[in-house]
C-alpha cells in the first residue's frame, strides 16, 4: 500500500494489530505515544497517591521506608520520562506534519523505531518493581549513595539501563523532528510563520539533542562504577560525587524546559483560537522561548547552591537563573495580551489554557524565590520545592497537555469530548491541584524536608499534610472523570467537521480525523494564520488533480524488531549477557533488513 | 479606547477576589512562623540576613502574583464572548513588549543585589574567635566533635550563646545536609569536600535540625538538636563531656558494662573503658543525651529498651543490627548506659 490516489477521499486503512505494529504513519505513532504516555501517567499518579496516603498522618504505617523511597523515585521517573515527555511527543508526532503541511516526518521508520525503543525502555524501567525492587536513590541518583556499596539492589541498574534506552529514543525522535521542521514545511511557511507549538517543540528537540549526550556519558560512568569498579564518583577511591551532580543537572535542567515548553506551545495555539484573535506578540513569544532554552543551559548549578559552591559561582548561577524570569514574564504578558480585547469562547480546552497562565505564574514566581541562593539555603530540599515543581509541572505541563487533549481530540478522532464532563474534569483537577500543592509551600517554610517517609506529630505539619492528601484524592477523581469522558466519547459517532473551532493552523485544513496521506493537496501558506488569511481573503485551496500520485512510505516491521533487540540488549545487561548478544544480533539483522527494504 | 464602566467594575471585582485569596494564603503562610522547625523565625544574624532577602522577594513575588492573577481573571470575564462583540484583530505592540520586558528586569535586579550581598556576607570566613566544631554526617546520625576541647558527642550539639560557631562539615559515607532552620540555611556534607558554615546563635534554647539531603533508607529519621546555652552552662557541659566515662555503679550496671565493653565495643567508643569501635556514636556520656536514635525518641527506659532489643525494627535500615540480647542483658545494659552521665 505504497500509494493513495490523490483524487480519492481518505480510504482508511484497516486497523488490525499488524497494521499498528508495522505502521510508520506519524498519526498512528502519535496515538501510540499518547495512549502509552497516559497509561504511565496513571501509574505515576497511583504512585503519588500511595506517597500521599503514607504522609496523610504523622508516623504513617501504610508503606515502609524502602518502598517509600522506591515510590518517590519512580513517581518522578515515571512522570518525567514515561508520561509528560511521551505525551508531548504524542502531540508532536501527530501534529508536526499536519501543522507544517507535510505528509509525514522526514524519517518515518526512524519515527516508529523511536516509539518502540521508548516502549522498551519504559517497560524495562517499570518492570523493576517486579524484578527485585525499583530504583530507590531519587530520580537524581546522587553519588555516592548510588554506589553499589550503599544501594546494592538492582534498582539503580534498572535506572541506568532504562534511562539509557529512553535517551536513545528521545535523541532519535529529536533529530527526526528537527530535520522535519527545517526541511519539510509547506510552500510559503517560513520559520516565522511556524505555529508557536512547532517552534517550542523545535526548541525542545535542540535541548534534547544537546543535553542527552551529557546524561548518557554520566549514566555509563555510573554503570561502570557500579559494575566494573571504576571510580568516577566514589570519593573513597578518588572520584568526586559533585561531578555527578554537574553532569546530571547539565542534562536535567534543560529537561525541565523539555517538559514545560510543549505546553507553552499548546497554550499559545489554544488561546488565540478561542479568544478569536491572533496570538499577541508572536515573535516575542518565539524569541522568549528560544531565550529560555539558551539560558536554560547556563543555570544548572542552581540545583547545587547548598553543595558548598563558592561565592562567585553562586552569584553567576543565581544571576543567570533570575534572568530566565525575563523571557518567562514576556510570555505570560503576551498570553494576557492575547486574551485582551478578545471574544473568548470558554470550553474545557480554554479553561485549561487560562488556568495554565495562572498556575504557571505561581510556579514561576516561587522559582524566582529560590533563584536567590540565600533563600534557597532555606528552601532547597524542602516541600517548598515540591510545591514549586508541581505548580510548574502539574499546573503548567499537565494543564497544557489537557488543553491539548480537549483541543485536538476532534481532529484526532472526529469526536468531541463531552463538555459537561470536561468542565467537571477541569474543576476537580484545578481545585484538587491547588489543595494538594499549595499547602506544600507552608510545609516547606515550616521546615519539612522532601523525601521523608515519616514525620513526628509535634512539628506543626499534620494539618497541611492531611489537606494535601485530601487534595490528591480529588485529583484522582478528576482523572477518573477524564477516563469516563474518554471512553464514553469514543463510543459516539464521529461528527467533527474539518475545522470545528474555526482555528487558523493547517491541521484544521484537512478532514477530522485526517486521511493517511494527511492532505489531498499540500496547502500553500500565505500568512502566519493561514486558514484565517484564506478565509478573510476568500482563497480556496486548490482541488486535487486526478491521477496525481501520492507517495507514502510502506509499513515496516524492522523498527519493531530493532526495538525488541534494544530491549534484549537492556535485559541482558541486567540479567545474562547472552541476551545482550542475542539483542545485538537482532539489531544488526534489523539494520541490514531496514537498509535493503524497498521503499516504494 | 476608554475602558467601559463594566470593565472597570469587573476588574475591581477580580482584584478583590485575588486579594481575598492572597490574604488567606498569607494567613497560612504566616502561621508556619510558630512551628518548631520553621524557616521564618531566624535567631542568628546570618539566618536573619537570609530571612530579610526572603521577605523582600516574597513581597515582590506576591505583588506580581496579585497583578497577573487579577489581569487573568479580569480579562477572562470581561472579554467573554457576548452577542455583538467582535474580537480586536491585534498582532502585538512593540512599546508594550519593551515595557513588560523592563518590568521583570527591574524586579530581578531588585532581588539580585541584596541576594548577592548576603552571599558575600555569609559565605566568607567565620570570625576569628569562633568556636570550632566538626560535624560529620553518617547513615543515619550526626557526630559532633569539638577539636581542642576533647569532646565528641552525637545528635545533640551544644553551643554557647552570642559566640560565632564555625562548623566544619564532613560526611562519613554519602551526602548529607546540615540544617538548623532557625540558626542557618543548610549546607551539604559532601564526602571528600571541606564544606563549612558559620553563624552566631543569639538566644538560649533548644533548636531542631534535620538532614535535608536524601541519604538512603532512614533519611527521614536523621534528626538532631542544638542546645544554645549561656557560657557558664556550656563550660560546665564541656567539663562533664571531656571527662572519661563514669564507672559502673551497682550490680546490674556492672554487668551491663561487661556487655558494653565486649559487644558494643565493636562499634562504639566509651572513653575510660576498652570500648574503642569507630562505627557508631560515641557513648561516653550517653546518659546525658535527651534523645535516642538520632533524635527519633526521648531517651527514656522504654524507648531505650525497644531500641536495644531490635534497632532496625525501630529505625529502618539501622546499621546497628539486632544483637539478640536477652531481657536480663537488656536490663543490665540499660542500667549501665543510663548511668553514663
Amino acid at each position: 500500500m505504497a500509494t493513495a490516489a490523490g483524487t480519492l477521499p481518505a480510504v482508511q486503512e484497516e486497523s488490525t494489530l499488524w497494521t499498528w505494529l508495522t505502521t510508520v504513519d506519524h498519526k498512528k505513532i502519535g496515538a501510540m505515544y499518547g495512549v502509552s504516555g497516559f497509561a504511565f501517567f496513571l501509574i505515576g499518579g497511583l504512585e503519588a497517591l500511595l506517597i500521599r496516603t503514607q504522609l496523610a498522618v504523622p508516623n504513617g504505617t501504610v508503606i515502609d521506608a524502602d518502598r517509600f523511597n522506591q515510590l518517590f523515585t519512580m513517581h518522578a521517573l515515571t512522570m518525567i520520562f514515561l508520561a509528560i515527555m511521551p505525551l508531548g511527543a504524542s502531540f508532536f508526532n501527530y501534529f508536526l506534519p499536519l501543522m507544517i503541511g507535510a505528509r509525514d516526518v522526514a524519517f518515518p521508520r526512524l519515527n516508529a523505531l523511536s516509539f518502540w525503543v521508548f516502549l522498551a525502555g519504559a517497560l524495562l524501567l517499570s518492570s523493576s518493581f517486579i524484578f527485585g525492587g525499583a530504583p530507590d536513590g531519587g530520580w537524581f541518583a546522587y553519588a555516592p549513595l548510588s554506589a553499589e556499596e550503599f544501594l546494592p539492589g538492582s534498582g539503580l541498574d534498572f535506572y541506568v539501563v532504562g534511562l539509557l534506552i529512553l535517551g536513545t529514543s528521545s535523541l532519535m525522535a529529536s533529530l527526526n523532528f528537527a530535520v522535519t521542521v527545517i526541511n519539510m514545511r509547506a510552500p510559503g511557511m517560513s520559520m516565522m510563520r511556524l505555529p508557536v507549538f512547532i517552534w517550542m517543540m523545535l526548541v525542545v528537540n535542540f535541548l534534547l539533542i544537546l543535553s542527552l549526550p551529557v546524561i548518557t556519558v554520566a549514566l555509563i560512568q555510573l554503570l561502570f562504577d557500579r559494575n566494573f569498579t571504576t571510580n568516577f564518583f566514589t570519593p573513597s577511591e578518588g572520584g568526586d560525587p559533585i561531578l555527578w551532580q554537574h553532569l546530571f543537572w547539565v542534562f536535567a535542567h534543560p529537561e525541565v524546559y523539555v517538559l514545560i515548553l510543549p505546553s507553552m506551545g499548546i497554550v499559545s495555539e489554544v488561546l488565540p483560537v478561542f479568544a478569536r484573535k491572533p496570538l499577541f506578540g508572536y515573535s516575542a513569544i518565539v524569541f522568549a522561548g528560544v531565550a529560555i532554552a539558551v539560558l536554560g543551559f547556563a543555570v544548572w548549578s542552581h540545583h547545587m547552591f547548598t553543595t558548598g559552591l563558592d561565592t562567585v559561582p553562586q552569584v553567576v548561577f543565581s544571576a543567570s537563573t533570575m534572568a530566565i524570569a525575563v523571557p518567562t514574564g514576556i510570555k505570560i504578558f503576551n498570553w494576557l495580551g492575547t486574551l485582551y480585547g478578545g471574544s473568548i469562547h470558554f470550553n474545557t480546552a480554554m479553561y485549561f489554557a487560562v488556568a495554565f497562565i495562572a498556575l504557571f505564574t505561581i510556579g514561576g514566581l516561587s522559582g524566582v524565590m529560590h533563584a536567590s541562593p540565600p533563600v534557597d539555603s532555606q528552601q532547597q530540599d524542602t516541600y517548598f520545592i515540591v510545591a514549586h515543581i508541581h505548580y510548574v509541572l502539574f499546573g503548567g505541563a499537565i494543564a497544557g497537555i489537557f488543553a491539548g487533549i480537549y483541543y485536538w481530540f476532534p481532529k484526532m478522532t472526529g469526536r468531541f469530548l463531552d463538555e459537561t464532563l470536561g468542565k467537571l474534569n477541569f474543576w476537580l483537577l484545578f481545585i484538587g491541584m491547588n489543595i494538594t500543592f499549595f499547602p506544600m509551600h507552608f510545609l516547606g517554610l515550616s521546615g519539612m524536608p522532601r523525601r521523608i517517609y515519616t514525620y513526628d506529630s509535634d512539628l506543626g505539619w499534620d494539618t497541611w499534610n492531611m489537606v494535601a492528601t485530601v487534595g490528591s484524592y480529588i485529583l484522582g477523581i478528576g482523572i477518573i472523570v477524564f477516563l469516563i469522558n474518554f471512553f464514553w466519547t469514543m463510543r459516539k459517532e464521529p461528527t467533527a467537521s474539518n475545522n470545528p473551532w474555526g482555528a487558523a493552523t493547517l491541521e484544521w485544513a484537512t478532514t477530522s480525523p485526517p486521511p493517511e496521506h494527511d492532505f489531498d493537496v499540500i496547502p500553500e501558506v500565505r500568512d502566519r494564520d493561514p486558514l484565517w488569511y484564506d478565509r478573510d481573503h476568500g482563497i480556496e485551496q486548490p482541488e486535487p488533480q486526478p491521477g496525481v500520485h501520492i507517495h507514502l512510505p510502506p509499513p515496516s516491521y524492522f523498527p519493531l524488531l530493532m526495538g525488541l533487540g534494544v530491549l534484549l540488549l537492556g535485559v541482558g545487561v541486567l540479567s545474562h549477557l547472552a541476551l545482550t548478544a542475542l539483542g545485538a544480533v537482532i539489531i544488526v539483522y534489523s539494520v541490514w533488513g531496514w537498509a535493503l527494504e524497498p521503499t516504494d | 479606547m476608554r475602558p467601559s464602566a463594566r470593565a472597570i467594575t469587573l476588574t475591581v471585582v477580580s482584584f478583590a477576589a485575588v486579594l481575598i485569596t492572597s490574604y488567606l494564603i498569607w494567613v497560612g503562610w504566616d502561621a508556619t512562623t510558630g512551628d518548631p522547625q520553621t524557616t521564618l523565625a531566624p535567631l542568628s544574624e546570618n539566618a536573619r540576613a537570609v530571612d530579610d532577602v526572603y521577605t523582600l522577594i516574597t513581597i515582590l513575588a506576591g505583588l506580581v502574583m496579585i497583578g497577573v492573577l487579577t489581569l487573568t481573571l479580569a480579562f477572562a470575564i470581561i472579554f467573554r464572548e457576548r452577542p455583538g462583540r467582535e474580537a480586536q484583530q491585534i498582532h502585538g505592540n512593540p512599546r508594550l513588549e519593551v515595557f513588560w520586558t523592563l518590568i521583570p528586569v527591574i524586579i530581578v535586579v531588585a532581588i539580585a543585589v541584596p541576594s548577592f550581598q548576603v552571599i558575600v556576607d555569609t559565605t566568607g570566613d567565620a570570625p576569628d574567635d569562633s568556636l570550632e566544631v566538626v560535624a560529620t554526617g553518617n547513615q543515619w546520625w550526626f557526630e559532633f566533635e569539638y577539636p581542642g576541647l576533647g569532646v565528641v558527642t552525637a545528635n545533640e550539639l551544644h553551643l554557647p550563646v552570642d559566640r560565632p560557631v564555625n562548623v566544619e562539615l564532613r560526611a562519613g559515607d554519602v551526602i548529607h545536609s546540615f540544617w538548623v532552620p532557625q540558626l542557618s540555611g543548610k549546607v551539604d556534607m559532601v564526602p571528600g569536600h571541606n564544606n563549612r558554615l558559620w553563624f552566631t546563635p543569639e538566644e538560649t534554647g533548644e533548636y531542631l535540625g534535620q538532614c535535608a539531603e536524601f541519604c538512603g533508607t532512614s533519611h527521614a529519621n536523621m534528626r538532631f538538636r542544638v542546645f544554645v546555652q549561656t557560657q557558664e552552662e556550656f563550660d560546665q557541659w564541656v567539663a562533664e563531656q571531656a571527662a572519661d566515662a563514669l564507672p559502673a555503679e551497682g550490680e546490674l550496671a556492672v554487668a551491663g558494662e561487661g556487655i558494653a565493653t565486649t559487644i558494643c565495643a565493636a562499634c562504639h567508643v566509651i572513653r575510660g573503658t576498652n570500648a574503642a569501635g569507630q562505627l557508631g556514636p560515641d557513648l561516653t556520656h550517653f546518659g546525658s543525651r535527651t534523645t535516642l536514635a538520632s533524635g527519633m525518641f526521648p531517651n527514656d527506659t522504654e524507648n531505650l529498651r525497644a531500641w536495644l532489643a531490635d534497632p532496625p525494627d525501630v529505625k529502618p535500615g539501622s546499621k546497628m543490627p539486632n544483637l539478640n540480647l536477652s531481657d536480663e542483658q537488656l536490663d543490665q545494659l540499660i542500667a549501665y548506659l543510663q548511668g553514663l552521665d
